[in-house]
């Protein structure tokens, strides 16, 4: 007999569990986390009995993880707002005394403040939005409105990620690209914990590990990932681009790097003009253009068949991929590969420098650096699968060089975070790994050509939208947004000479800018899903006070802050209104292909959210606040001629709008009769083709358009088809940046356009705007003694709490609720730091007390924690004494949004990326010392908040269930004679009961 | 029958999946509810019938972090069950799964304590002690999709670190991976003879370095070859 017909012929003995006929199964999109997994949630007269993972969804493939199980507390959350609320007046803002009001009132209330700042100043309105995955809405929305004042969390998350791939290769780690987890042989993880985006990543590693292939993880901490990687590298802080670029070094001095990739798929042979001190040094030697013609000539290489200099992206020349040259003009020029080479040979990139600086032993560099090439170039796979090149040539075969890596937060948190990606990237390069089988594949729409060409916007004009979208890619001093003196455009700073190409904006720096009035201030900041009263901002102590700071006529310094939240967040309570949102199985959403959509590295792939729980309360979803107040604006792309609104509700308007002809949020079941993919006219039973297809749309690549496809017709065609590039063009990887050069120039006087007239940003753009990547210590540490601070500090999220918006779920912080400050055993005991002990942190920002937790698996030179465990007490409905508000720290209040003040120009600059403006979170260099006087808990500690009005108390034993729980008794026979008669079948007492 | 659960400590990385995956379905299942003390309080405490134990082995700079999975083992030889004052606790013949019929049980704890792995947890509001099913009332449920018939927390597990079937089949998967993998029992010592198995690492994988090629010092050593673009 086997084990399934038993299984069968058992199932007879057990009662009936589950109550089907009053239940249903639906299918949505997660929302616990930045992951976009597929849930089949089955509910019982409006509650849920159970989130599972959807198997025959593209992201996760039927697994979850702990959060997704975990969404039940989510719906159920004593602390979810019930109405919109004001704050009563006379009350002070931040005491948390609201009166609620109709949404009526509520948008009454909105719109009459925002039209006023429209019609006057549209700046004024600074709009700002977290966790959220609605950007190409929001934009949108911003762009409408008119206003420059716009970003999403990027600038304090991970766009040195984005910024540093798509500066290079047109695609990125983050959501952009993915690992080849069924074909890759050796895979490196930097700075990984638990990051975007979670599951696929777990999938992958089991690929991995079932297929032997070695999986090398670099952390300073060994949890997680860590744990099961094959070797660990336990790197110091902010030093992986030394470590990469040392790698390089190896590979040079060995001459290992895939010359056939570099030469036809990368700029390394386009000649560079070599005229330091000169107007023009580093720049591409480009064909002269008429002088009626637009644009720059094409970048040159020297053809060695030809002898001659020919345009670089022509089909079948010969180029030389080293060299020095002189133009007919006289110009000395030469290779990017030969700069290259010259610049990583130097003796600062070998790998007894290098380990100094990062603690990775020489040997260890030297061995991953070679094994790495083994692999690349002994271990070659190869797929016979004809393709068509971007010259129209067939080619009978993908070559994969099965090396992958992915990075993210570890490597993006540091303020060289850019430069370090594109080292990792340059890395990859050499080695050939670009989108082929086994390396680092892009997800469509991606790749796209380098940048993207959107351009951000400038103008502030009343009542009139933006020409650009407030984010773009700036590839010349031309494009950042500063007025004619260079001073700042916009409220972060961003697109100015602290960041040039901060293509995320700055979220960290608007309250700091805004109270300070610098460069002007504000209105209304508009929040949506960000804590910025909390954990989501740096300095979290004095952002307090700034955000309840006020003028000398007692006017707010920031007159009017409306947040959306589906929680009593700790926001709530410094908001002046709050909209209440509804919780992710309450509402209509788009992931978007305009945005950030879930495809696969071989499917385009989009996905929606759709209703499974009918709200129980006054709340309406910020897409619908979003589409209803567009429409009470008038705003241009949400009005008729006739003056009327265009689109009803959200729904209508995600059906309907179409950003360019036949091309709207959603690219599935497009067409009339919803039988177009990708590109179609609108259909009106769009929403109901993506319920019935379990809520996602999947576009698979036919195996000829799944690889190389930055230079693969094939694919490009249907990539212009469906909008997600301009052209067909072949995507030329950029492992010189001509475009940082320019601004490199124009630090150092020699650039033809804009450029700044302040000494320390001469400084940045001539130091850290390098064409090719390079390692500088992070800016904390050179404006800091490091014998004063000497330990790293840096933080990570709990896997089971990644990117999720509610660590106050009652069963996720049953698993922690408490972060310690962790410290490596030998460096705790040289100091005298016991286990369990409270301590003083102090940064140059001030000081924090913790507990310590002394473990092994922690580089000696750092100590961290586990972010966001911390909470305010009241908020998220907690209660006063909650572990959280008592014995957790937040690491934030020691990270001070600006540079450590030395009493020099840069004292009141962004602790940023000087590249991106990505925030700094992980430069923090700290001192420990034992408390003095037996005092213990966290400290500083805050009030706690009181709760929304009508809130739900917090219970104090919860005992959910969905579904009647039906027991399964034991037979009485059975019992009286301790089993032995179990097993037999006791027709007259078994049974069930209630 | 012998159901049971193979665990693999090579992928498991500790993410807690399969831990609130069995906290969600058992809670409205046939032994919930699982109840939470002071969930929004100091030191919320509920019942949970799977929990990670994290920890190290060995010292700094050579020590693991291990992530392990614990639940009810179904033991063969189930203490549990033999101090059970009110029959409460059961071992079923047909399959081997360990359960509480939670209309006998009296709270009394002397199974938890006879329990060596701490896989037993007293219900805060029930009073009653819940632990493992297996998910029996999935298992068998012909209401499900076959492929669905399974412990909720095989079902979610992100690195497919869980496994479930019958130990008693020699060719049933879980079998297969105790033999392939040279399966290990936890303390078998102790002699209750466990029949959930954990796996053990994997060997290292070991990657070949390149040869080095003449060591270049500069760019002169780097000569052009013709190639097509």
């Amino acid at each position: 007999m086997t084990s399934s017909e038993s299984v069968i012929a058992l199932a007879d003995d057990l009662p009936a569990f589950e109550d089907r006929a009053n239940q249903q199964t639906k299918y949505t999109t997660c929302y616990m986390c930045a992951c976009r997994c597929g849930i089949k949630v089955t509910v019982e007269e409006n509650k849920v009995r159970f989130i599972q993972g959807n198997p025959n969804h593209p992201v996760n493939k039927g697994v979850l993880c702990a959060k997704g199980n975990a969404g039940i507390m989510k719906q159920y959350s004593p602390a979810k707002l019930s109405s919109p609320l004001l704050r009563k007046p006379g009350t002070e803002r931040g005491a948390g005394e609201f009166e609620e009001i109709s949404w009526d009132k509520a948008l009454d209330i909105l719109e009459k403040r925002l039209s006023k700042i429209r019609a006057t100043d549209p700046k004024k309105l600074a709009f700002f939005t977290g966790r959220d995955q609605m950007q190409a809405l929001t934009g949108m929305w911003a762009s409408q409105f008119g206003t420059i004042n716009w970003a999403a969390h990027g600038g304090f998350c991970s766009v040195n990620m984005a910024a540093g791939g798509l500066y290079t290769m047109g695609h990125a780690f983050w959501e952009f690209g993915d690992p080849d987890w069924e074909n890759t042989k050796y895979f490196m993880m930097w700075g990984v914990a638990e990051d975007h985006s979670s599951n696929p990543i777990k999938l992958g590693l089991k690929r991995l590990k079932e297929r032997g292939a070695k999986f090398v993880s670099v952390n300073p901490v060994r949890t997680g990932y860590q744990a099961i990687a094959d070797e660990w590298i336990s790197i110091r802080p902010g030093t992986d681009g030394i470590f990469a670029l040392s790698m390089i070094h190896v590979l040079l001095k060995n001459k290992l790097v895939d010359d056939e990739f570099l030469l036809r798929y990368t700029n390394a042979p386009q000649l560079v003009v070599n005229t330091p001190g000169v107007v023009g040094d580093g720049l591409f030697y480009r064909a002269s253009q008429p002088e009626s013609s637009q644009g720059e000539g094409e970048p040159q290489v020297w053809d060695l068949s030809a002898e001659r200099f020919v345009d670089a992206n022509l089909a079948d020349i010969t180029p030389a991929l080293f060299g020095e040259f002189t133009t007919p003009e006289g110009t000395p020029v030469r290779t990017a590969m030969s700069i290259l080479i010259e610049k990583y040979l130097d003796q600062q990139y070998s790998p007894a420098v290098a380990a100094k600086e990062c603690g990775v032993s020489a040997e260890d560099i030297e061995r991953i650096a070679l094994e790495m090439a083994h692999v690349a170039f002994k271990e070659t796979i190869t797929l016979d699968v004809e393709w068509t090149d971007w010259a129209g040539r067939k080619q009978s075969k993908f070559i994969g060089r099965p090396v992958s890596m992915h990075a993210m937060r570890g490597i993006s948190a540091h303020s060289n975070g850019f430069q370090t990606c594109r080292a990792l990237h340059l890395l990859q390069i050499l080695l050939g790994t670009i989108d082929c089988p086994g390396g680092h594949l892009a997800k469509p729409p991606f790749p796209k050509h380098i940048p993207p060409g959107i351009k951000p916007a400038k103008t502030n004009i009343p009542n009139t939208p933006l020409k650009s979208p407030p984010l773009g890619f700036p590839t010349c001093p031309e494009d950042l947004v500063i007025d004619d003196n260079g001073e700042p455009l916009r409220i972060d700073k961003a697109y100015s000479w602290d960041a040039p190409i901060s293509c995320h904006g700055l979220m960290h720096m608007v309250i700091s800018n805004a109270v300070k009035g610098d460069p002007y201030k504000i209105d209304t900041l508009m929040l949506f899903m960000a804590n910025m009263a909390w954990n989501s901002s740096m300095n979290t102590a004095k952002t307090l006070e700034m955000l309840v700071a006020k003028e000398e006529d007692g006017e707010y310094k920031i007159p009017f802050i409306v947040c959306s939240d589906a929680f009593n967040s700790e926001m709530v309570a410094y908001s002046d209104l709050v909209l209440p949102d509804t919780t992710y199985l309450e509402r209509y959403d788009t992931i978007s292909m305009l945005d950030r959509p879930i495809s696969e590295p071989h499917a385009a792939c989009d996905a929606v959210r759709t209703p499974v729980i009918e709200a129980d309360r006054d709340v309406l979803s910020w897409q619908e606040v979003m589409v209803e107040m567009a429409g009470r604006l008038n705003f241009p792309a949400f009005t008729n001629a006739d003056k009327q609104r265009k689109y009803k509700d959200y729904k209508d308007f995600i059906v309907n709008f179409e950003k360019e002809p036949g091309i709207g949020f959603l690219a599935g079941f497009r067409g009339v009769d919803g039988n177009k993919s990708l590109r179609g006219e609108p259909n009106p039973k769009q929403w109901e083709a993506y319920e019935e297809n379990q809520g996602f749309f999947e576009h698979q690549l036919a195996p000829n358009q799944r690889y190389m496809r930055h230079a693969n017709q094939d694919y490009l065609q249907l990539a212009k088809e469906a909008g997600w590039v301009g052209s067909t063009e072949q995507i030329i990887i950029e492992i010189y940046s001509e475009k940082l050069q320019k601004f490199r120039l124009a630090g150092q006087g020699l650039y033809d356009g804009p450029q700044p007239t302040e000494q320390h940003h001469k400084d940045r753009l001539s130091q850290y705007f390098d064409p090719l990547p390079i390692y500088y210590k992070p800016l904390e540490e050179q404006r800091i003694d490091p014998d004063e601070y000497p330990f790293h500090a840096i933080n990570q999220r709990p896997m089971f709490m990644y990117h999720s918006w509610d660590s106050q779920n009652a069963w996720l912080r049953q698993i922690m609720n408490q972060n310690y400050l962790y410290m490596n055993r030998v460096a705790g005991e040289k100091q005298g730091i016991e286990d369990l002990s409270w301590v003083w942190v102090e940064s140059h920002n001030g000081k924090i007390r913790a507990q310590i937790k002394l473990m092994e698996g922690c580089n000696e030179n750092t100590v961290w924690t586990w972010n966001a465990i911390a909470k305010r007490g009241g908020a998220w409905g907690l209660k006063e004494e909650a572990n959280e508000a008592n014995d957790a720290f937040l690491m934030n209040h020691l990270i001070s949004e600006l540079l450590p003040t030395k009493g020099d120009s840069i004292d009141g600059i962004t602790n940023s990326d000087p590249v991106t403006g990505q925030a700094a979170w992980y430069d923090l260099r700290v001192k420990i010392t034992p408390v003095s006087n037996g005092e213990s808990g966290a400290w500083p500690q805050f009030s706690p908040l009181k709760p929304h009005p009508n809130a739900q108390e917090s219970p104090k034993m919860l005992s959910y269930v969905a579904t009647k729980n039906v027991n399964i008794v034991r037979r009485w026979a059975d019992t009286l004679l301790a089993g032995a008669l179990s097993g037999k079948k006791g027709a007259d007492d078994k049974g069930s009961k209630s | 029958m012998k159901l049971g659960l193979v665990v693999d400590m090579d992928t498991c990385v500790g993410c807690h999946g399969c831990a609130t995956a069995c906290k969600q379905w058992n809670t409205s299942g046939t032994i919930g509810p699982l109840s939470d003390k002071d969930p929004y309080g100091k030191d919320p405490n509920g019942a949970w019938l799977n929990r990670i134990r994290t920890f190290e082995v060995g010292d700094t700079p050579n020590s693991k972090t291990v992530h392990m999975p614990m639940s009810c083992m179904h033991c063969e030889e189930a203490a549990c069950v033999t101090v059970c004052p009110t029959g409460a606790s059961y071992k079923r013949s047909e399959d081997g799964i360990v359960l509480v019929d939670q209309d006998k049980c009296m709270g009394c704890n002397l199974c938890a304590w006879a329990c060596p792995y701490g896989a037993r947890e007293l219900d805060p509001d029930q009073g009653t002690m819940k632990k493992c099913t297996l998910c029996v009332d999935r298992i068998y449920d012909t209401g499900l999709p076959e492929d669905e018939r399974q412990p909720a927390c095989v079902l979610t597990c992100p690195t497919k670190s869980r496994t479930f079937g019958d130990f008693d089949d020699p060719e049933s998967e879980v079998s297969k991976l105790v033999r392939d993998r040279a399966g290990k029992q936890l303390m078998p010592e102790l002699g209750y003879n466990p029949v959930n198995t954990y796996l053990p690492p994997r060997n290292k994988p070991v990657v070949e370095v390149h040869e080095m090629t003449g060591l270049t010092q500069s760019i002169k050593g780097w000569v052009n070859k013709i190639i097509q673009r």
